[in-house]
């Protein structure tokens, strides 16, 4: 049997120490009449057939590697640099647990320091924690934050361009807690959409009994405005700002700090990890000092040992479920410990000057997809200037259909259909453009969407 | 010895990776967006490397060495599941792709719900919780649902066994209910006479761990699930310690309505040095309509010529969505690499050779220890770390001094519970060698607690760092690095 080492004899021997007869004898609490139900699973296979399954699985699916990918939506087809790879298979950070025993677990501890301060310069916060499950959990997250901080407080606005599963995933966090919300109703129409997508619309949603006012920069739909006299507004009135971003951008645009919020959070996928079909992703969380003992999840701090050498420690576990417990603020554990690693290995990798490359290779490659399929017949760039990475496509017809030609045809995975979550933008298509997609990759869509006007 | 920050190793000018040149006319940009300092680090890739790497030699993990730390399962982590997780046509699908396009990924994922239905006896199961306490949150919140659907919002009420996670008590708070806990009998189980006392109209239910953080099986198992049942409470399973349950029995069997399984424990996912983890939660027939939606289903069965057609579809009560996308599927990779391999026969000899191991570790160190309970142990016991005759000492310090020995420590101080807890989970994965050799180390340490104190009470002796200031850290809190 693979992964048990005993042998029969072994097994013997320690039947014997434990003064049983055999292994069954161990289990005699347990129920008689449901013990040892005989489980109906497929027979166990060997590793090499395992392989050969497996890779049969992964072979049925279509994706970014076998063909080009104008897909986004919250997760991104970037670049993940060799290194990283090959620091995160080393077993001495993968098999490791949490770092509760700090003295045999400095890799890990120096490492989420890192990514707290890394974090923390990124957003132009002064303070993040060391990580979340993924950009909607962290985003349920800010909620409750501030929730926390605004007793009294129950109404909560988002943005209808926040990630629609970051608004479906609040409202599932939140259905005990006797918060309410606004700002997110359903457009009827397009003109309404582009309305009240903008700060301005939010602003006037804001009243006295408001904890929280959630944005996204950029917006779901790749729109990018200053949020500065938002911010005003909503510090007038009391209550915070919490930002959704996309790290990328913030390697060339102004961070939410500087524009007055006071939590910034977002989905950790475009630093160095893979699609992987939806996860394991990474919530990266930053806020103000303020705020600091309302933040939830583990936190990494740099103390001294006895003899006065630097080290690191997971601290302020007096806001921990394993301390505090039902006066928690949060019930968060496990966390995204090896993403977290991912990210911080990719943003010292990439640097000042490699994010900020890979944020422009995105803008302008977003530019001229836009400047070109605006050319297209039949086709409308409907996003506003200024938009970072995506924007909305217009088209004569279906989305699915038209994504069903360009996979079959040209072998591209096509945009987002928006009608899914917007019905007043059915036949919209939102897409993504990266450092993985080159003018070559764009003109050839261009091409085939070219044929789908016809 | 003192590694520097990647900060500290910044020089200005480095760059650690090369990018494509700009292929396009470049656009405008909005002039006041744009950022005019950006405070990231600079480094060449092999400062990157060398650095990392260094950090990660002080790290003690389970391909080191002997990791028995109770409650979290640190059994040996198959490396084939990081090589089928890392095959390209798994690790570079888009998450929102079309399903007909991803047909390999929802084949892998309606197989697994499968396989955790049978596992646990329970009759749907969602894979989107991405940890242990994400999907008690989850379970928790399924509960609410149902009561709620049947006109019963009052309640509110969930009890908890005093050694529960503390995970436990905090998802049911998230959840806008009340924790109410409920004492344990001298033998370790829950006093049944107390649980019937807190049984009425006004309870949502009982989270249960089983075998509990004592690694004891709830023996009244059945008499606790018709006393939750009997006044229209649910039962939740807290699936932290299902090693020890493999093939041995299912929850579902034992009454059990809803349950969360931790694949990153019971599945031989690596916990990543604090994740990522998988919470995958299955549920009864009565409650399997308020499941997180989606979940992955099979559209078309198809037939000889055709492969079935997999899917989505949305639970009629759902709770709604507790994540972006589609749940941990790396992770959800690598557990259905290691159920495929091990087959019905090897999930039932993991679990008894997680019980055999634990057992017989119990017996060796019995005699010097005090066990928490004289019970035949599950996959886990607890050991007092403390001596009438040797004052002073503690499991804190019995902690670090097995540093010394090359060991990691098992859980100290919880449950909280026992005084001085040390919760010994060994695995299956360990050799009885390892076990003699562990047992031999504990011993030794039990002996220099009553001559040399002071060795443990200066442990850990050759670590990069010794006992750190943990009043300090978080009194004057520094939480991020200089910018240089």
């Amino acid at each position: 049997m693979p992964f048990l080492p005993h042998t029969e004899s072994e097994r013997s021997e320690m039947l014997r120490a434990i003064g049983v007869k055999k292994a069954e004898d161990l289990f005699a609490a347990i129920p008689k009449s449901v013990r040892f139900p005989g489980l109906q699973l497929p027979p166990a296979v060997s590793e090499p057939e395992v392989m050969a399954e497996m890779r049969y699985l992964a072979e049925a699916n279509h994706h970014a590697q076998n063909a080009a990918c104008f897909l986004g939506a919250g997760a991104y087809h970037h670049y993940i640099p060799a290194a990283i790879n090959h620091l995160l298979m080393r077993g001495e950070f993968y098999t490791a647990y949490t770092p509760y025993q700090p003295e045999v677990s400095q890799g890990t501890l120096q490492s989420i320091f890192e990514f707290q301060t890394l974090i923390a310069a990124l957003t132009g916060m002064e303070v993040a924690n060391a990580s979340h499950y993924d950009g909607a959990t962290a985003a349920a997250e800010a909620v409750i934050l501030a929730l926390n901080q605004n007793r009294g407080r129950r109404r909560v606005v988002m943005s209808p361009v926040l990630h629609p599963q970051y608004r479906q995933t609040i409202r599932t966090y939140l259905q005990g807690a006797g918060a309410h919300f606004a700002g997110d109703e359903t457009p009827e129409t397009y003109s309404a959409f582009q309305t009240r997508s903008r700060a301005k619309h939010l602003a006037t949603c804001v009243d006295e009994s408001t904890a929280v006012v959630v944005v996204s920069y950029p917006s779901f739909v790749g729109e990018v405005e200053d949020l500065t006299s938002l911010a005003e507004i909503v510090h007038t009135a009391g209550a915070l700002l919490a930002v959704a971003v996309n790290p990328i951008m913030l390697g060339l645009l102004k961070p939410p700090g500087a524009m007055g919020a006071d939590i910034v959070f977002g989905e950790g996928q475009p630093l160095g990890i893979p699609l992987s079909y939806g996860g394991p992703y990474l919530g990266f969380f930053a806020t103000r000092q303020a705020y600091l003992h309302k933040m939830s999840g583990r936190i990494a701090g740099e103390t001294v040992d006895g003899q006065g050498r630097r080290g690191y420690t997971l601290t302020l576990a007096a806001r921990e479920q394993h301390i505090k417990r039902e006066r928690a603020s949060s019930n968060i554990c496990t966390n995204q410990g090896l993403m977290a690693l991912a990210a911080t290995i990719y943003l010292s990798l990439m640097g000042r000057r490699g994010l900020r490359q890979v944020a422009e290779l995105c803008y302008h490659r977003c530019g001229y997809a836009a400047e070109r399929l605006a050319r297209t017949p039949g086709f409308q760039v409907v996003s506003r200037f200024p938009f970072f990475n995506e924007f909305i496509l217009r088209c004569p017809k279906s989305v699915a259909e038209i994504n069903r030609d360009l996979l079959d045809r040209w072998e591209i995975i096509g945009g987002y259909d928006l009608g899914q979550d917007y019905p007043c933008l059915a036949n919209h298509m939102l897409l993504a453009f990266t450092e993985m997609t080159p003018r070559g990759q764009i003109d050839s869509l261009a091409e085939a969407l070219a044929g789908e006007s016809l | 010895m003192t590694e520097p920050t990647i900060y500290e190793l910044s020089s200005p000018g480095r760059a650690g990776v090369s990018l494509p040149a700009l292929d396009v006319d470049p656009s405008t940009f909005p002039p006041a967006l744009i950022r005019t300092e950006l405070p990231l680090p600079q480094l060449a890739e092999s400062d990157v490397v060398r650095h990392f790497l260094r950090l990660s030699q002080w790290n003690y993990s389970v391909d080191k060495g002997f990791y028995p730390l109770g409650s979290c399962t640190m059994k040996y982590n198959p490396k084939i599941n990081e090589d089928t997780a890392r095959l390209p046509g798994f690790a570079f699908v888009h998450p929102l792709q079309d399903p007909e396009t991803a047909q390999g990924c929802l084949a892998l994922m309606y197989q697994l719900q499968g396989w955790l239905c049978e596992i646990s006896g329970l009759a749907a199961v969602s894979l989107q919780p991405a940890a242990g306490a994400h999907g008690e949150l989850t379970g928790v919140l399924m509960i609410r649902a149902y009561h709620h659907d049947r006109g019963q919002e009052n309640r509110r009420r969930m009890l908890i066994p005093n050694s529960a996670h503390g995970t436990n008590p905090a998802s049911v708070a998230m959840a806008g209910m009340e924790a109410v806990e409920v004492p344990a009998d001298p033998e370790g189980n829950i006093d049944l006479a107390a649980l019937r006392t807190l049984c009425d109209e006004t309870v949502a239910g009982l989270m249960l761990t089983n075998p509990n953080t004592l690694g004891l099986f709830e023996e009244n198992i059945l008499a606790v699930a018709e006393a939750v049942h009997g006044c229209g409470g649910l039962l939740y399973g807290d699936g932290a310690n299902l090693n020890a349950l493999l093939g041995i029995v299912r929850p579902g069997d034992l009454g059990f309505d809803v349950m969360h399984f931790n694949l990153h424990k019971t599945f031989s996912t690596p916990h990543g040095g604090g994740g990522p983890g998988s919470g995958p939660v299955g549920a009864a027939a009565q409650l399997a309509d308020f499941l997180p939606a989606p979940l992955v289903a099979m559209i078309d069965p198809g037939n000889e010529a055709d492969p079935p057609l997999y899917g989505y579809r949305n639970p009629g009560k759902s709770i709604g969505r507790m994540r972006a996308f589609n749940g941990n599927f790396g992770i959800l990779v690598r557990a259905a690499t290691y159920i495929r391999m091990l087959g019905a026969d090897g999930l039932r000899q993991v679990a008894e050779t997680a019980v055999l191991n634990a057992n017989y570790l119990r017996a060796l160190l019995k005699d010097t220890y005090t066990i928490s309970h004289e019970r035949t142990c599950m996959h886990e016991f607890v050991a007092e770390g403390r001596w009438a005759d040797a004052p002073g000492v503690g499991a804190g310090d019995i902690a670090k001094r097995l540093i010394d020995y090359g060991v990691h420590p098992p859980t100290v101080k919880f449950p909280l519970i026992i005084p001085d807890a040390l919760m010994i989970e060994p695995t299956e994965t360990e050799s009885k060698q390892t076990l003699d050799s562990f047992a031999d180390t504990m011993k030794k340490i039990a002996e220099e607690a009553h001559t040399h104190p002071e060795l443990l009470h200066d442990a850990p002796h050759n670590t990069p760092v010794g006992r750190l200031d943990e009043v300090r850290a978080a009194k004057q809190p520094i939480l991020t690095g200089k910018l240089t």
